[in-house]
């Protein structure tokens, strides 16, 4: 007996502020304007998509004390406008990333409940926490976490969140006009959290949502941000989209739930993805080529080679070979901003791995950067990427992926006209929508509720 | 100010009409009026609806109350009521949603400033001039309540109002240098340097109060309106100062003309000064005395308010509203007391009467909310070029 076949989760991020963008492109709409949002949202509800993902930064990134200005810069805010998004779907789910540091829990878990209900049910949320003072200078509490402490406020955060959102059970409204009751009894909303974090209490302000609470999302790859995503995701950011990196991935995340009394349903495992399609497989390689160049100009192959050296390299030739220079010590100045800096490993040895690399291949600083950079997860025709997108998933490398087009906003469209429907021939993609909310999308129980508290 | 298309004399500019929406209308009871709706308050069909009739009725705006903790008749904490409505969506985000779903009405959330980062506010309220293509405002408030200082847990009570309207105007100030913290042009897409952006034309804001400090820039470019109008209630003299400094638009609550012409004389330099008024309309005067008193019946008290009620005709509501304009009022924010009710009577009483009369418009004449409120799109204040015309020009700027 072969197992049934898994279904596929699909979803579709923005592609907005870093270089996947190919912004030279003639095809590149504006990644500000609603009219790019409803075209790429549409698309990806045409093609039934779980959900829409949206990225956030909130502070402009700068290299050599300047901003940054290769790359495309300039998004909207994501409650915002994911509540307008809203308006122009019915059943793709709305995902936002929001920051557990530059945020109060109260605020939030109330933006979140109301997106819900605006939504009917299609809420998600994307809990990332930011430790530097870098962005903390645009922020009333201004400073910062110490680095050890940003998981346990992202933790205590969340916790604080959801007793927010279960401070309501959802049977306080009678709103009976002949009564003249419109709420059965006095103390809707009473909470009280105490803990290292936050010391809040009183009365949420916003009922019961129709998710009960917005889908959590989780992304890390630390052992602590995998204990956090197995404790309180309903999914998890995979950092892996190949097989055997992938699997290793799934069977770790997925075998830290028991321990929190959960099942591996209960933790969806969503990698995120690129992906360039040909007419056939060889057509494909050479666009994801081109691809790779316009992502990757001189001048971007040089700021990127700055994250490592952490000095000025402006005076070397992109087209020549790497610096002999080793890397500037101590902390890494140059580019501030950036979500993930190369600076978990030594610069040095990272240096002289890239320049032996190099040697090789024969390659110059832009191709060597093209290289250590390639991201393409899925090249080919679009027989060729739904197989491997399906593969994949059979396999437990992953639940399904967020695919990251690299144009916006039409970059979706030949997703969803070619490779779509494939999947769906093979029976392991939806052709409509089993329900209303995210939660039925990705096959998700209503939320067991804490208890509440009675004040 | 616009040019309209209706006559009107030319010594009297037509009139602006907004209203204010929240839950089911502001009397305590309007829930339990017929076509209320109050099952349906947390729904987006119901403030979408709301705001397509406001729109059909060619309102200049409509704006979303809110707060940052239970509705009360306690200043103190929750009153344990079971009788009234309770709970209350965020404002940005319903205005977001019915952006789509409107074409020229603006939208106006309420955003309280005591607890609030103002970069978040700046970027929500640009973003939400972006979903409507140029037809954001922002109203802004303060909150003394000690509970809603418990939802925070971040400073103590008792908050000063002073103090308060201090930081609000800070925090007004923060929203605006962001909004202008990219010049328009910023955005340059220069193929041939590899330069998306032209980082001369963003602007670090370099902001320092006793309450918060803001580098800049905002994260998000310059909104379609250079600077969405600002508003905030004229509730007495010592807000002054604030409406002074930071809005475009204060509601004065319009008692009697004394009061009218006295907030008219202190703020000389507000674009406009709009009446607040609670209204219930009907077409006969007496069955708008009858309804209100058959709602206060149904509430066991009288309503009272911190605006003015109005019960009576439209054509007398029009009477009362040139009045105001005779006062020097530029406009009104009407607070329907039974949103089912008296909102179609405001956009299909009230609006044709004053349209005979050559004191509103007959069509919306602007695609901004700035433009229908005769307001130009003022100047970036970073822009380098000394012949722009001077952002000072506007109180707004």
């Amino acid at each position: 007996m072969s197992k049934p076949l898994k279904q596929i989760h699909l979803a579709a991020h923005f592609p907005g502020v870093n270089s996947t963008t190919v912004w030279s492109d003639p095809a590149a709409g504006s990644q500000i304007d609603f009219d790019s949002f409803v075209h790429f949202a549409r698309t990806a509800e045409r093609a039934k998509f779980d959900f829409l993902f949206l990225a956030e930064g909130l502070r402009l990134r700068e290299q050599g004390g300047e901003i940054y200005d290769l790359d495309v810069v300039g998004r909207p805010d994501t409650f915002t406008v994911l509540a307008a998004l809203a308006a122009v779907t019915e059943h793709l789910g709305l995902t936002g990333t929001i920051n557990s540091t530059f945020n109060e829990p109260y605020e939030v878990a109330r933006q979140f409940a109301s997106l819900d209900h605006l939504s009917g049910g299609r809420a998600a949320w994307n809990v990332v926490t930011s430790w530097d003072a870098f962005t903390g200078e645009n922020f009333r509490r201004g400073g910062f976490l110490p680095r050890e402490e940003r998981y346990e406020r992202a933790r205590e955060f969340l916790d604080t969140a959801h007793e927010l959102f279960d401070s309501w059970d959802g049977a306080e409204i009678l709103a009976d006009p002949v009564s003249g009751e419109f709420l059965r009894d006095a103390g809707p909303g009473a909470f009280a959290h105490r803990g290292k974090q936050f010391d809040i209490s009183g009365h949420f302000n916003v009922p019961r949502s129709p998710q009960g609470r917005p889908v959590i999302f989780q992304a890390g790859d630390s052992h602590e941000g995998r204990e956090f995503a197995a404790a309180s995701a309903d999914a998890i950011f995979g950092r892996y989209g190949t097989l055997d990196e992938g699997r290793a991935f799934y069977a770790d995340v997925k075998g830290r739930l028991p321990r929190y009394g959960r099942t591996p349903d209960e933790l969806k495992i969503l990698p995120a993805a690129t992906f360039v399609f040909g007419d056939t497989d060889a057509e494909a390689r050479e666009l994801a080529h081109e691809v790779r160049r316009l992502q990757v100009s001189g001048a971007t192959a040089i700021k990127y080679l700055e994250h490592v050296w952490n000095r000025d390299l402006s005076g070397y030739d992109p087209d020549g070979p790497l610096p002999d220079v080793d890397p500037e010590p101590g902390e890494n100045t140059i580019a501030l901003g950036r979500a993930s800096v190369r600076m978990n490993r030594d610069p040095v040895a990272v240096a002289r791995e890239w320049r032996e690399r190099a040697a090789a291949g024969g390659l110059s600083i832009r191709e060597l950067v093209i290289e250590t950079t390639a991201r393409q997860s899925f090249v080919g025709s679009p027989l060729t990427v739904a197989q491997a997108i399906d593969a994949l998933v059979q396999a437990d490398a992953a639940d399904g992926f967020i695919l990251v087009p690299h144009l916006t906003p039409g970059g979706l469209d030949a997703f969803a006209d070619t490779v779509v429907p494939l999947l769906q021939e093979r029976g392991v993609f939806r052709r409509e929508y089993e329900g209303p909310t995210l939660r039925d999308h990705l096959g998700l129980a209503a939320p067991r509720a804490l208890a509440p508290v009675h004040g | 100010m616009p040019v309209h298309p209706s006559p009107s004399p030319a010594s009297s500019p037509a009139l602006h009409l907004a209203v204010a929406l929240d839950g089911a209308g502001w009397h305590p009871a309007a829930w339990r009026e017929p076509g209320a709706d109050a099952d349906r308050l947390f729904t987006a069909g119901y403030w979408a609806a709301l705001v397509a009739e406001a729109e059909a009725g060619l309102l200049d705006f409509v704006t979303f109350e809110d707060s940052l903790s239970l509705q009360s008749t306690d200043p103190a904490g929750p009153d344990g009521r079971t009788d009234l409505v309770r709970g209350r969506l965020d404002a940005v985000l319903v205005a977001a949603r019915v952006a789509p779903l409107s074409r020229h009405i603006g939208l106006v959330p309420s955003v309280v400033a005591t607890h609030t980062e103002p970069f978040h506010v700046s970027k929500a309220l640009a973003t939400l001039d972006y979903v409507s293509r140029g037809r954001a405002g922002l109203r802004i408030q303060i909150s003394e309540r000690p509970d809603e200082v418990r939802h925070f847990g971040r400073r103590t009570a008792p908050l000063e109002p002073a103090e308060l309207y201090g930081e609000a105007a800070d925090h007004v100030e923060v929203v605006r240098r962001l909004w202008d913290s990219w010049e328009d042009d910023a955005e340059i897409r220069d193929v041939a340097t590899g330069r998306f952006i032209d980082r001369t034309k963003l602007h670090y804001i370099d902001f320092e109060g006793p309450r918060f400090s803001v580098k800049g820039p905002s994260i998000t470019p310059r909104p379609p309106q250079g600077l969405p109008p600002v508003s905030a209630l004229a509730s007495d003299a010592t807000v002054y100062p604030f409406l002074a400094r930071s809005a475009d638009i204060g509601y004065v609550p319009a008692h009697d003309a004394g009061e009218i012409r006295s907030a008219v004389a202190a703020l000389p330099g507000t674009p406009h000064l709009f009446g607040e008024l609670t209204v219930f309309l009907d077409e006969q005067p007496a069955a708008a005395e009858r309804r209100l008193q058959r709602l206060d019946a149904a509430h066991g008290a009288a309503y009272t308010s911190d605006a003015p009620v109005f019960a009576g005709t439209p054509a007398h509501l029009a009477d009362l509203l040139l009045e105001g304009r005779e006062a020097g009022l530029t406009g009104f924010r009407l607070r329907p007391g039974v949103h089912a009710h008296d909102l179609p009577a405001i956009t299909r009483g009230l609006v044709p009467e004053l349209q005979r009369r050559g004191a509103f418009r007959r069509a919306y004449e602007a695609s901004s909310l700035r433009g229908l409120l005769g307001l130009p799109r003022p100047a970036n204040r970073y822009a380098a070029d000394p012949q722009a015309p001077a952002a000072t020009a506007s109180p707004a700027a």
